[in-house]
């Protein structure tokens, strides 16, 4: 098991750093034209450009463009072109906020998920399996940016049982952090809770009726005991692949619309703005940001499968 | 004769399907005796394995229906709720299947599989769990049982696997075992060595058999009595002498003459009974065997009862409406062999 988890690690850096020249070349190599003008902005002045093409190194060969480019975006040593902020400041800034909403959310979606998807297979065929199918397909078909907005209006704006978006520190205040969090958790979990409940409820369905699981209940074992013990636990592994890309993709600023809806100021929210405003430096930050956390979740995940299945660890 | 341990009367279990109703077992009944090794004998599709699934109530689901009983020391079986079969399941009745490769939990370390049955019925504490657990296995012959004990299934070989299935099954001393194909899944050496092993324990823990199989050469060696199968009946029954060496039903003879024997000449080609057993959804009338039956004649469209039609031999008991003596002369068609003859008088 050490030697599975010391492998699968030194694996992900190295997906890291074929991560990074792709990264790097789809920003400074593959757009046909000056990075150094790209990335100054409409309306700069000549001797801007020039003092970015030369701290950039724009005019070294490739090799070193790669290593100055990563060495700023590892250290952080990068500043919008339009703000003149700090980009490593903003994340570091956005970065608590976006891991409230996505371990929150995270959690609650896959409780949930599993709660529905056990009870729904259970009852296959039987009215509360069709009415949870149902909610979740509504789940699945509503986007996050209109049930976001609804129960900002509702919820928030007409009826004041919640804040009307925004953030509060844990450190500040943690019971008004959870309070404030409550619906950006609950809107983002909807989609992944219907999603995932649906795939939980079939993979169950399929486990029930494997070998392992008539002789749990040939040595007269209890309902539950089978279904936790025997069932759940072989049926989790393909949900717990999903789970690690969607947390990994939502911790890395996925979670766009959500974030932004909520106006919680995330490094989502953050990368939003950058794009719109064609801002390079923020934008190639948080991408090797994101693909940082989906590059890590994806490690944990297969420690994980080998720590549910034993079978995993052996290759 | 003694109240037998477990007494099956009239059993009948059937499935809806798309197909149609499909009646698996229809009308079972024997008896087990404390101790004894009753061998259940038929081909795929017989109800043998739903017979005994029916038993410890494996083969539950909306669309199964059963009618019948099947006591077991005063306590019903086919209508017991669900916590009262728990405390048979594993505890008096255990069960050995088919495919060891697919029998065990692979996420679960086998000692666990069987700690946990041991707990769930005698609430012992967990190491005097384990000890007992090391000392089943050991008995079921695995190597270096107290190391092994915390390896995963796919860690054992099936014979190995099937061992610790065995382990499993005895680890709550249950009164009676039933054993669904045990050799099955496995290669000749190891069946041999499985089969020795079984009838070791069962010398050692005195606890009746019953043996599902499509082996007669696996019977030889171990039952005391058998029952044949065929399309959800019981066509024959008796003790072993009874059916190896007089028996009463062609379809009895068809399967002993499909058996390889090194003791007669060998035949061109093992002799097989024509024809496929009936669908269970559309079966037809009186005797089931009637259409592969070369000895068919008018009294067959009806449905023959199972007695015993040998004079002086009450547990001999067979359903077919052929006469003793006709019997007698239709079996020995094929000189120094039983088989059957198909309708043209060549060997099938």
């Amino acid at each position: 098991m050490g030697r599975f988890v010391v492998r699968r690690l030194l694996q992900m850096i190295l997906v890291l750093f074929a991560v990074s020249v792709l990264t790097f070349l789809i920003f400074n190599v593959i757009p046909n034209s000056d990075p150094a003008v790209r990335m100054s902005g409409r309306q700069a002045s000549e001797s801007t450009i020039q003092a970015i093409r030369k701290e950039w190194g724009f005019n070294d060969p490739l090799w070193q463009q790669y290593l100055t480019t990563m060495k700023k975006v590892i250290t952080g040593d990068l500043k919008s072109e339009f703000t003149q902020l700090p980009v490593g400041e903003e994340i570091k800034k956005g970065l608590p906020r976006t891991l409230s909403l996505a371990v929150g959310a995270a959690l609650l979606w896959m409780f949930v998920a599993v709660c529905f998807g056990l009870y729904s297979a259970v009852k296959a065929g039987r009215f509360a399996d069709r009415f949870l199918t149902i909610i979740a397909l509504v789940g699945i078909s509503m986007p996050v940016f209109w049930i976001g907005a609804l129960m900002n209006y509702y919820l928030g704006f007409k009826l004041g049982w919640f804040p009307n978006g925004g953030y509060v520190e844990f450190t500040e205040d943690p019971i008004d952090w959870f309070y404030h969090l409550i619906l950006p958790w609950t809107a983002l979990a909807i989609l992944f809770i219907g999603f995932y409940s649906r795939v939980l409820r079939s993979n169950v369905l399929d486990t029930i009726n494997e070998d392992y699981v008539r002789t749990a209940r040939a040595k007269g074992l209890g309902e539950r005991q089978i279904l936790i013990r025997h069932v759940l636990r072989n049926s989790m592994i393909p949900i717990i692949t999903l789970w690690g890309l969607d947390f990994g993709a939502v911790l890395g600023g996925g979670a766009i619309l959500t974030e932004t809806v909520f106006d919680l100021q995330g490094v989502g929210q953050y990368a939003a703005e950058a794009i719109g405003q064609l801002d390079v430096p923020p934008v190639l930050a948080v991408t090797m940001f994101s693909a940082f956390f989906i590059v890590l979740l994806n490690a944990i995940v297969d420690i994980l499968y080998a720590y549910l299945d034993p079978r995993i660890r052996l290759q | 004769m003694s109240e037998p341990l477990l007494k099956v009367e009239d059993l009948r279990v059937s499935f809806t399907t798309e197909e149609g109703v499909v009646q698996a077992v229809d009308g079972v009944s024997f008896d087990l005796a404390a101790g004894e090794v009753l061998a259940v004998v038929g081909e795929s599709g017989s109800g043998k394995s739903v017979t005994a699934m029916t038993l410890m109530g494996l083969t539950r689901s909306p669309n199964a229906r059963f009618e019948g009983t099947a006591t077991y020391k005063g306590t019903e079986l086919i209508g017991a709720d669900e916590d009262e079969l728990r405390r048979v399941r594993g505890a008096e009745i255990a069960m050995i299947f088919q495919d060891p490769m697919t029998s065990l939990n692979p996420v679960h370390r086998i000692g666990s599989q069987i700690i946990e049955q041991i707990q769930e019925h005698e609430g012992l504490p967990d190491a005097q769990a384990r000890e007992r657990t090391v000392e089943l296995l050991e008995r079921v012959g695995i190597p270096r049982a107290r190391e092994r004990v915390d390896n995963y299934p796919h860690e054992f070989s099936g014979g190995m696997r099937q061992r610790v299935m065995i382990a499993l099954a005895l680890s709550c001393n249950p009164s009676v075992l039933i054993a669904d194909e045990p050799t099955t899944a496995l290669d000749v050496t190891i069946q041999a060595q499985i089969l020795q092993r079984m009838r070791d324990l069962r010398q050692e823990t005195g606890a009746a058999v019953i043996l599902v199989t499509h082996d007669l050469g696996v019977v030889a060696d171990i039952a005391d009595r058998i029952a044949v199968m065929y399309a959800g009946r019981i066509v024959e029954e008796g003790t072993l002498d009874q059916i190896f060496y007089d028996p009463q039903h062609p379809y009895t003879w068809g399967l002993l003459g499909s058996i390889t024997r090194v003791d007669k000449p060998r035949p061109e080609r093992l002799p097989a009974i024509a024809g496929l057993p009936p669908s269970l959804a559309d079966r037809p009338e009186g005797c089931h065997f009637r259409p592969r039956c070369p000895h068919e004649f008018a009294q067959c469209t009806s449905v023959p009862p199972l007695e015993a039609r040998l004079p002086g031999d009450a547990e001999h008991r067979d359903r077919c409406w052929l006469s003793v003596e006709d019997k007698r002369v239709k079996r020995e068609v094929q000189p120094g062999e039983i088989g059957l003859v198909d309708k043209e008088g060549t060997p099938a």
